[in-house]
């Protein structure tokens, strides 16, 4: 089912510039299947290489870090809105 | 060394200069942290603050910050809906100069931001900006305007 994926700026350039595309999936898992396949460029920067979450980035479902509902096998409905964020941290 | 990524000039009003010097000191003794927002012309911020985001601080340390993702999302909104987009983010220094940190280098997440540091070591809070890429730093001018 569709959903709408925003994406900050950093990522852009790996979007052909677009801040918001639709992407397919049952699953956060699957929707960034779906929009890699589209955007090779994003891949390294979603998923790490065993498959879970970069810990560079947050993903929010809607309101709710998807960290803390079932990671990359969180559900999404239509018209979920999925908003990926880097992570900002320093010393 | 070319120090031409330092441009543009940080362009904050004085009510925002206020308003992050003021959320620095109500973080004491943590270290605090927010988020700028700005336009964002062709993936470059032109300097031009619209509107700084205080955020908490989700490490609570005095020597570390991340900005609370939640607070982050909130200021993407914000700054989205107004035709702008998140340019930079700023974070204190209790005990150190207003100068990027080893940690702050290796974990500058967007070469395009920029990144505003606030010392509080001394009696008089000092604010000073920066590009940080590929673990350089080049710091920007900032002026502070009456808007």
């Amino acid at each position: 089912m569709p959903v709408e994926v925003r994406l900050p700026t950093l990522l852009r350039p790996h979007t052909d510039g677009a801040a918001t595309v639709t992407a397919e999936g049952a699953t956060v898992g699957e929707v960034f299947s779906d929009l890699t396949s589209r955007y090779p460029g994003l891949a390294d920067q979603l998923v790490d290489a065993d498959g879970n979450l970069h810990r560079f980035v947050n993903v929010y479902c809607n309101d709710d870090d998807i960290r803390y509902l079932d990671q990359l096998d969180t559900k999404v409905d239509n018209g979920d809105v999925i908003s990926i964020l880097p992570a900002v941290a320093g010393g | 060394m070319s120090t031409r990524f330092a441009t543009p000039t940080l362009r904050l009003s004085v009510e925002q200069y206020q308003r992050i010097v003021a959320h620095c000191y109500d973080g004491l003794p943590d270290e605090a942290c927010g988020l700028l927002a700005g336009p964002m012309p062709a993936g470059e911020p032109t300097g031009y603050v619209s509107a700084v985001y205080p955020c908490r601080n989700a490490d609570a340390s005095a020597r570390t910050y991340t900005v609370d993702s939640r607070d982050l999302l909130h200021a993407m909104r914000a700054a989205e809906a107004s035709g702008n987009e998140l340019v930079g983010v700023w974070h204190s220094h209790t005990h150190t100069d207003a100068y990027p940190s080893d940690t702050d280098v290796r974990q500058a997440v967007d070469p395009a931001w920029i990144y505003v540091l606030v010392s509080l070591k001394d009696g008089e809070p000092v604010l000073r900006a920066y590009r940080i890429r590929d673990g350089r730093i080049a710091e920007t001018q900032v002026v502070l305007e009456r808007r």
